[in-house]
């Protein structure tokens, strides 16, 4: 099958390519781009290490062709802070102790953005229910609440 | 901070509560896992696996994949076996060959058949699924105990009867010297009982699953004849050892990189097939080639944990107080021998004894080889297995003796003035008050009031249950004789010529924050700040020896050879700061004081140097002290002469659904002594993990293979992960116990976790169905279970 063009924008930044229809748009951001920030922890739209924003929403980018996602607009880890700041979930997710070995963290962070953006005060049952599409397995996920609740100004 | 004196002096950092020093790079997407790594010219590996648990291969046709445009090169196991010897294993038990790629037979679902090495990712994965094999199918061994018989196959035609390890003896009575057994103490205890609690239980078989896969990138260089190994590992040297005996090259011709490692839990000590080969292959074609696992792999072919059955009768008076113990266990250890594979369940004998007086036991192991993929470390490692095991016995004696399971395991106890205890096991623990972790235990939760509130609820109608577990578990491994890869450890400080200070580990960490925690010890032992401060690990061709991170290590044995080497460097810093200071300020190098950056004669601000300053005058000594060499750089290894055996008490309360069977985790209390502690935050974050794995296997995780060896649970569909929501807040708490093997004072706490939660969620469960008059129930818990229970009156 023939390559097809994208144009797609990732961080602010727009790029075009011409892409085989099969790859994924996990691929495309950590092969095509470099930004390797964005993880890749199963086949099956499970885990959610690989969450990114598309068009301000979580989607889990192993499940998204890029060729779906051309015209639209994605944040990556690497994107979601200004240069040199830490964007509150990163910085929540650093003063709480909200991971371990960090493979889960960027897709679990942009996961959280996307609950913060709905729900800007959640309860803690549901920032429970809000990242339940993402695995942590070094965390118990205690850490991750408290981290997501740090952001959300509800720790001191 | 500063004193009267006037000198700035450094927070004392050794139990503070410090953020992490990794989490910078991990929360914005700069580390680099070794799925990130790109080399020039790299090329890319994809295996062709075994659909069938057993069988022997007939063909491989591997035209259509070698003539796709982009394949370099595509390998069969028989053309491997020219290239690759069989795989070593670290341990001394016989073992059957086992190559990196089947030349004959196959014998497990997943096993590899060929690789494929490929331009690219996606044409290596097509060219892999363009092979054709073809198998003539032999019967699968699934079952544990009809493989014992032989039946319906053999896994290995030299192993009769599929026993891997046919008996291996333990507990009381047995001469270490002449292998005799003496059973007179162990019949008298059973001859005694008043009560005897018998019952079979099995602790299941579980997948790791770190979120990371495992990766590996190899890059042979031919013209320095040198290779370098990228691999998501807990062990770097462990993985050039075992890499170079394998491809014939010196372990000074070998470098392995561990980068960011995505989780481990055990599954990332082995070096798999995958690695040899990707090591074989770029040594044949002289480029850099990456092999990184699918999940759907990972499922099939990262080893698997635990799968031990076992037979367990239990002697007791009728006061509660316990006699004895007879154990058989049966390892299910799959299909070969891993590094550790044979070694596991040994770990699940030592720990027999609990934490509790047992003057007689007797427990027997045989391991079983099945048509499934081989069982390793996974964390807990055998002791999760045995603390299960004797807990589940304790609980259901107190419930045949209608005793609180906190009573009778008190009246039990091992007590503060008998340590150190040698255990019936052969173990000696180090140091331990028991009483006081359960007293804090049943404080925390309010154990009274909890059985109250059951006892209201089950009034309702509701089947609410509340469990207690105790463990102890056998950590800081540990000395050389307990460890095949060898116990020790190593370090090395280098204060750098600026007075910043660089530091070596060879506790190759993935998630543990040992960059965060060595520093924090370092920053006091040389009164620096932390920001001073490197932590250099994972990298053969930095750190000079190691042995890894597992076993709960990292702290006990990594932090100790870590203040050895510093205190090394110390002492001569030490002897130039004094010699800097000049005679007139009579400075004793072994009394001065290192604060705030300087160096000083205690209760002389005059005398004081700058740490910069001494270190910079280390590296141009004019004049050099008499005696002395210059630069301030020195390293360790140090061994300990014993285990450390920290211990806790951990309760819950649960929930079962009457209408759905479904079960739901109400509370859960932990109170974890792992000896002194270097960072409470990082302990309560080991603690959370473990206690999420253990509660995982209890309610919600098991590998499952069906009677032909196929993995009905190969994808996270089928393999339920614990997630967000599976969980209550956890309610934490501490007793410290110092460990005298080490001068930390520091036992680990990495696999705790596993090791209380489950038998507190299984005994709850039980107290919550106790009125369908249930004794024992085996995890996991799934809600159909549960409801055949309650609608059925099956266990």
């Amino acid at each position: 099958m023939a390559n097809v063009p994208v144009s797609i924008t990732v961080n602010g930044k727009k790029r075009t390519a011409e892409v085989e229809p099969r790859l994924l748009l996990a691929h495309f951001l950590r092969e095509s781009l470099g930004l390797t920030g964005t993880h890749v922890g199963c086949d099956t739209s499970q885990c959610g290490a690989c969450t990114v924003l598309l068009d301000g929403k979580s989607a889990k980018s192993c499940t998204v062709f890029a060729a779906q996602a051309d015209g639209s607009e994605i944040t990556t880890i690497e994107g979601l802070a200004p240069e040199g700041g830490l964007h509150p979930l990163q910085q929540g997710f650093w003063d709480e102790h909200g991971l371990q070995c960090g493979y889960c963290t960027p897709g679990m962070i942009l996961s959280a953005v996307n609950l913060l953006n709905e729900n800007p005060d959640p309860s803690e049952d549901e920032i429970r229910a809000g990242i339940c599409g993402n695995f942590c397995r070094c965390t118990g996920y205690q850490h991750i609440v408290n981290a997501i609740q740090n952001a959300a100004g509800q720790r001191g | 901070m500063t004193t009267a004196s006037g000198h700035v002096v450094t927070p004392k950092m050794i139990g503070e509560r410090i953020k992490r020093r990794e989490d910078p790079r991990l929360i914005q997407g700069l580390a680099t896992y070794v799925d990130d790594i790109k080399l020039p010219g790299m090329l890319h590996l994809a295996f062709k696996r075994s659909d069938y648990a057993h069988g022997r291969i007939v063909s491989i046709d591997t035209s259509a994949a070698a003539a796709m445009p982009g394949v370099e090169l595509v390998m069969t196991g028989a053309d491997m076996v020219k290239i690759l010897p069989p795989m070593p294993i670290g341990t001394p038990f016989p073992s059957p060959d086992h190559h990196a790629i089947t030349p004959d037979i196959v014998r497990y679902v997943g096993e590899p058949v060929a690789v494929v090495v490929a331009t690219d990712r996606y044409l290596a994965r097509d060219a892999a699924d363009a092979i054709v094999v073809t198998i003539d199918p032999l019967p699968a061994v699934i079952d544990t105990e009809k493989a014992m018989t032989g039946q319906p196959a053999l896994v290995h035609e030299a192993f009769a009867n599929n026993l891997a390890v046919p008996y291996v003896p333990g507990g009381s009575g047995i001469d270490a010297a002449t292998g005799s057994i003496d059973n007179s103490t162990v019949d008298a205890a059973f001859a005694q009982a008043e009560v005897i609690i018998s019952q079979r239980m099995l602790n299941q078989r579980l997948a790791p699953t770190p979120i990371e896969p495992r990766g590996v990138v190899a890059h042979y260089e031919p013209g320095k004849d040198f290779l370098t190994i990228w691999s998501a590992t807990q062990n770097p040297h462990i993985v050039r050892s075992f890499i170079a005996a394998l491809m014939g090259m010196g372990q000074n011709q070998v470098r392995a990189i561990a980068p960011e490692v995505g989780g481990g839990f055990g599954c990332k000590i082995n070096i798999y097939g995958e690695d040899y080969v990707a090591a074989a292959i770029t040594k044949k074609l002289g480029r850099p080639v990456k092999w990184i696992e699918d999940r759907s792999e990972a499922f099939m072919t990262t080893i698997h944990g635990r799968d031990i059955l076992a037979y367990v009768d239990l002697a007791a008076k009728r006061d509660g107080t316990v006699l004895g113990l007879k154990i058989k266990l049966i390892a299910d250890i799959g299909a070969y021998n891993m590094i550790l594979t044979a070694a596991i369940p040994t770990l699940t004998m030592l720990m027999l004894n609990g934490t509790y007086n047992i003057p007689a036991i007797r427990a027997e192991l045989t391991e079983v080889f099945t048509n499934k993929m081989p069982t390793d470390a996974y964390r807990g490692a055998g002791r999760p297995e045995g603390t299960y095991f004797v807990e589940r016995a304790m609980d259901m004696l107190a419930r045949e003796l209608g005793m609180d399971p906190a009573e009778v395991k008190r009246k039990n106890f091992i007590q503060p003035a008998q340590f150190p205890f040698a255990t019936q096991m052969g173990a000696v623990y180090d140091s331990g008050n028991y009483e006081r972790a359960l007293d804090l235990g049943l404080k925390n939760a309010k154990w009274n009031e909890l059985k109250a509130e059951r006892d209201r609820a089950k009034k309702e109608g509701r089947l609410v249950g509340i469990g207690l577990s105790f463990y102890v578990e056998v950590c800081g491994l540990g000395p050389s004789a307990s460890l095949p890869t060898g116990g020790w450890e190593h370090a090395s400080v280098t204060i750098e010529r600026d007075g910043k200070i660089t530091a070596t580990t060879g506790a190759s960490p993935h998630g543990q924050g040992n960059e965060t925690t060595f520093s924090q010890m370092l920053a006091d032992q040389f009164g620096v700040p932390m920001a001073d401060i490197l932590i250099l690990h994972g990298d053969t061709g930095v750190v000079k020896q190691g042995i890894g991170t597992f076993g709960s290590r990292s702290q006990a044995v990594g932090g100790t050879v870590l203040a050895l080497a510093g205190g090394k460097v110390k002492t001569k810093m030490a002897k130039f700061a004094a010699a800097l200071m000049g005679p007139e300020m009579e400075a004793n190098p072994e009394a001065l004081v290192f604060e705030g950056g300087k160096i000083f004669v205690e209760g002389n601000p005059a005398s004081a140097k700058t740490f910069a300053e001494v270190a910079g005058y280390a590296y141009v000594p004019v004049p050099l002290p008499v005696g002395m060499e210059p630069g301030l750089s020195d390293e360790a290894f140090w061994e300990p002469e014993n285990n450390t055996y920290p211990f806790g008490c951990h309760i819950c309360m649960v929930e079962v659904d009457r209408d759905t069977g479904e079960l739901t985790l109400k509370k859960f209390v932990a109170i974890d002594d792992c000896g002194t502690i270097i960072n409470p935050l990082i302990v309560e974050g080991q603690v959370h993990g473990g206690l999420a794995q253990g509660i995982g296997q209890a309610m919600i995780e098991e590998v499952v293979y069906d009677e032909d060896g196929q993995l009905i649970t190969g994808s996270f569909m089928d393999y339920a992960m614990p997630r967000a929501t599976d969980f209550p807040r956890f309610e934490l708490d501490k007793t410290v116990t110092p460990t005298p093997v080490n001068p930390l004072g520091a036992k680990g706490v990495g696999e705790a976790g596993t090791l209380g939660s489950t038998p507190a969620i299984v005994a709850a469960t039980v107290d919550a169905l106790s009125e369908f008059g249930v004794k024992h129930i085996d995890m996991m818990l799934r809600p159909e279970k549960l409801w055949n229970i309650i609608h059925g009156g099956q266990s």
